[in-house]
């Protein structure tokens, strides 16, 4: 893999450009792989000439530069297999607006053929513009093994139809896969995938899309309050809700309201509109749960089969139960889905919750701590434990 | 110079020298504590330039082997998986010798537990093969 040039110069401008030269290259029916390694070599030339010689209409240099690295690519491939040298035609300007070429360029990043983490991996590296360094880092991978996935990914994109890419319900997914990676990285991945989500919301109607950016915003919003200062988790109800970021919060609830102005609401919306209720109240104690349980109801009624399909909204209406109908109530709605989450940690945490509500300490700490030996993330672990020994310390007092 | 794992054990391995319960049913504080101490061996071995890696694994254990042509996977929990080893995590140090190794290995043993008195907690020492020559 070629290295990540011309980063220090004008990283924010070029950030934008490179996938825009690359989605034209693409869009033109040039190979994936082989438009990324001759825009590589391009953006080296353009580190050696720009100082001296700025380019007026950089996008414009880049993929001239590139394209005559593309065409003596295949020149000496064809001198190698002793092939008559191809007519090539000189590349047509793009016809298309800049944005919808970088959307184009995520739709391929996210074609159904690649695992969800190539996807990933090529959407960041693709359309994000990051190193491949710097998505090594955010997955706690070597850069080798960062590089060979991506490089993979982009050799299963070869020979294959790019006028067909994923559909958007994929990308959609694959950005908020992006977004909840960058809770626990050090690169600030929620921050890329908020980037990514707000072009796209520039490039189509989909309301689902303006519903991942605004369910982004509003859980961004809450992240400076999300840990204490020696990195220990903060539970919602005692965040100290004047660190919540309000212009983050605005944004999402506008942008939630020109989704939910479309009619056609989904499961992004939906979450959104509960991440908002939960932005919106003063104190822990002012949450309005009954609100909060009716979107809930609706986010269940988007499967036919939420328990089994969409056990996570099923988990989270407990919760809302729990606190609108009553601590027994909400216990109940966590027994449906005893066999089909019962090992995850997250339906023990749920339910020490719900026993704490209801004041049965005994079994709040019981359940915390089956939760803590469940958890796979030591910021979670840690706070389950401490939640463990928490209400067993409130019952010996 | 010698990388060593600090393997830091959920049940198996000598004796214990102090018996004490699970860590959900400390008091508050000494959780804290706990928990702030080995905040604080991963920074110190950082500042001395001794740390390479710390990880910590969930309880949770799969044996898996080949199953033979044709054959799903073979996998137990293992034979009395309420007795044997498990291992939790553990410190990857880079360190002068392996007299440092055990020192730091005693120091992470001197964790505060219940009561705020040190857990004694065994640690199993491992040297990692390297790719230098033998001094010998």
């Amino acid at each position: 893999m070629t290295g990540e040039p011309v980063r220090g110069r004008d990283e924010g401008a070029l950030r934008v450009l490179v996938p825009r030269v690359l989605a034209g290259l693409v869009r033109r029916g040039e190979d994936f792989d082989a438009a990324e390694d001759a825009l590589q070599e391009a953006l080296l030339e353009a580190l050696r000439v720009w100082p001296e010689h700025p380019p007026r209409d950089p996008r414009a240099w880049l993929t001239t530069v590139a394209t005559r690295r593309l065409v003596d690519a295949r020149r000496s491939e064809a001198a190698r297999h002793h092939r008559e040298e191809a007519t090539y035609d000189e590349p047509r300007p793009a016809a298309t607006e800049a944005g919808d070429d970088t959307l184009f360029l995520l739709f391929c990043c996210c074609h159904p053929d690649l695992t969800p983490a190539s996807q990933v991996a090529l959407a960041l590296r693709a359309v994000g513009g990051l190193t491949t360094r710097e998505i090594a880092d955010a997955f706690y991978v070597p850069e080798a093994t960062m590089a060979q996935r991506i490089s993979r990914a982009k050799r299963a994109l070869q020979r294959r139809r790019l006028d067909q890419p994923g559909d958007l319900a994929v990308v959609l997914r694959v950005l908020y896969l992006v977004y909840t990676a960058g809770h626990a990285g050090r690169v600030d991945l929620a921050g890329e995938a908020i980037r990514l989500a707000r072009q796209l919301t520039l490039a189509t109607e989909e309301p689902e899309a303006r519903g991942l950016l605004a369910l982004m915003l509003l859980n961004h919003a809450r992240l400076p309050a999300r840990l204490d200062p020696e990195g220990r988790i903060v539970p919602l109800d005692r965040q100290d809700r004047g660190l919540w970021d309000t212009r983050e919060i605005a944004e999402g609830v506008r942008v939630l309201q020109s989704a939910l102005a479309a009619a056609r609401p989904g499961r992004y919306q939906v979450e959104a509109a509960i991440a908002a209720l939960h932005d919106d109240a003063a104190s822990a104690e002012e949450t309005d749960w009954p609100q909060i349980l009716a979107w809930y109801d609706d986010l269940v009624a988007l499967t036919d089969d939420p328990v089994r399909q969409d056990p996570a909204a099923v988990l989270g209406r407990a919760v809302a139960v729990g606190h609108v109908l009553g601590a027994a109530a909400g216990l109940r709605e966590t027994d449906r889905l005893r066999d089909v989450i019962g090992e995850r940690h997250r339906w023990h945490a749920v339910r020490g919750h719900l026993h704490e509500l209801g004041g049965d300490l005994p079994a709040a700490a019981a359940a915390y701590a089956a939760a803590a030996r469940r958890a796979t993330n030591v910021a979670e672990r840690d706070h389950l434990v401490r939640q463990a020994a928490h209400v067993r310390g409130r019952r010996a007092m | 110079m010698p990388k060593y794992l600090l393997l830091k054990h959920y049940r198996g391995g000598p004796e214990p020298h102090r018996a004490v319960p699970p860590m959900d049913q400390w008091a508050p504080e000494d959780v804290e504590a706990h928990m702030g101490f080995l905040k604080h061996v991963s920074e110190l071995l950082e500042e001395n330039g001794e740390y390479v890696d710390a990880q910590a694994l969930t309880p949770a254990r799969t044996w898996v082997r080949y199953g033979g042509p044709d054959a799903a996977p073979v996998t137990t929990d293992g034979p009395l998986p309420e007795t044997t080893d498990l291992v939790a995590g553990w410190y990857m140090i880079d360190v002068e010798s392996h007299e440092r190794a055990v020192e730091l290995a005693a120091y992470v043993s001197s964790e505060p537990g219940p009561g705020g008195k040190p857990l004694y907690e065994w640690i199993d020492v491992r040297e990692v093969m390297s790719g230098a020559p033998s001094d010998d």
